[in-house]
């Protein structure tokens, strides 16, 4: 995995510790954990929201079409959303190499 | 923050907050509740917010040195002490407002843990804290075992399950021992508000936040997170799980709110606990004889909390 936030030395550690840029674990992409993607049906989809606020990621948003899709840099692909789809108009599809 | 949401449908989803407080990136297992309960529970809190985290899954996954996926400031201490220092935390704030040190406005002290920072070895900093009546919010995670270090039973961990160290096999049906119930242990420290709620019912979960901050005084929050990895099931079922557990009665939702219990979410007629358990490895080795005994466990305890609905407790 690549971890794109630099580990620091011993002598550059703040006091304690302390982890100074918030939401720093933005920079680490668990995107590539996954083994199967959410592929998002918009002929099906009423832009209900219910995997917007069901993603354990919180990966999916709405983009500027109106229709939600997640943030492929970060989805683990737990397939949540295409259980609690109203309309079933995601589905999984399999990683290719 | 006032507004209210009623609890009519799911459907309502793009009132919830946008805004994430515990972002992207953290390194929850697939499908983790537990992350989206955190997840949902911080977004409603907002930006005044102090956390203090036990050590735990929510500890490991969202701080592994040097990231973090926290946009409040968190600060992670031992399992046992995590409700000591968000009360510390409050009684420092009130006093620095008190001298003019710092601005008067609201802060929310969260503390947070684990089932096993709670129900087990934070029980005692955690009754200190609600005793002593400090303004801030305990949200205990409740995953039922220690899953962090490898699926360890609990004393959160219900009756019959198969965890490392309670495993089953032909002398032994697991755990031994039934659940302990640690909301209504809460709500006999006779604090204002006291909760049971779960992420698979976001807008019942959202309001019980959203009173817990509004309440004056300590309030508690136990909130069921399935895991897949430790029930050993599908990573797509959590949020499913989540609602069986709530419709068989497993799990029932209620608030405590000034000594008065109130059911929020009511099942008149509760489904069959198999509905729940054959989805879970850790139930898959229980017989029928064994099913029903924890079955007829499940209604009586349900039943009594609905004669207990109204009353003072």
């Amino acid at each position: 995995m690549k971890y794109q936030n630099p580990k620091p030395k011993w002598s550059e550690l703040e006091t304690g510790t302390a982890i100074l840029t918030p939401g720093s674990a933005r920079a680490t992409h668990t995107g590539e954990w996954r083994s199967s993607r959410p592929v998002w049906n918009d002929e099906h989809c009423v832009q209900c929201g219910v995997c917007v606020i069901f993603c354990p990621e919180g990966c999916i948003a709405f983009q500027a079409d109106g229709y939600p899709k997640a943030d492929l840099d970060y989805c683990k692909g737990c397939g949540i959303c295409v259980q609690e789809c109203p309309t079933t108009s995601i589905a999984m599809q399999d990683e290719e190499e | 923050m006032a507004t209210t949401f009623s609890p009519i449908s799911v459907f309502a989803a793009r009132l919830m907050p946008k805004e994430q407080r515990f972002v992207s990136g953290h390194r929850a297992c697939q499908g983790c509740a537990e992350a989206l309960a955190v997840r949902m529970v911080h977004s409603i809190l907002g930006r005044n917010t102090i956390v203090a985290s036990a050590t735990g899954c929510m500890e490991i996954i969202s701080s592994s040195y040097p990231d973090t996926a926290w946009t409040v400031p968190w600060i992670h201490v031992a399992f046992e002490n995590a409700a000591a220092v968000a009360s510390g935390v409050e009684a420092g704030l009130s006093i620095l407002m008190k001298k003019g040190k710092i601005p008067q406005r609201k802060i929310q002290v969260v503390g947070m843990g684990g089932d096993g920072g709670t129900a087990d070895i934070g029980l005692q900093s955690l009754s200190g804290a609600m005793e002593r009546g400090h303004d801030m919010i305990y949200i205990c995670y409740d995953n039922e075992a220690y899953m962090n270090t490898g699926i360890q039973r609990s004393s959160s961990t219900p009756y019959g399950a198969s965890t490392t160290t309670s495993p089953a096999g032909s002398l032994s049906i697991g755990q031994h021992t039934w659940k302990k119930n640690i909301p209504m242990i809460m709500a006999g420290h006779k604090i204002p508000y006291v909760a049971t709620a779960s992420p698979s019912y976001p807008f019942d979960l959202a309001q019980k936040v959203k009173k817990a901050a509004k309440v004056k005084g300590p309030a508690y929050l136990h909130i069921y997170a399935c895991c897949p990895t430790g029930w050993r099931m599908k990573p797509d079922m959590a949020v499913q799980i989540g609602r069986l557990a709530v419709e068989t009665g497993v799990f029932p939702l209620y608030e405590i709110e000034q000594g008065v219990l109130r059911i929020t979410h009511k099942t008149p007629e509760l489904r069959p606990l198999k509905e729940y358990t054959k989805h879970q490895g850790r139930f898959r080795h229980l017989d029928d004889a064994t099913l029903e005994e924890i079955e007829r466990r499940v209604l009586d305890e349900y039943r009594k909390l609905e004669r207990r609905e109204g009353l003072a407790l």
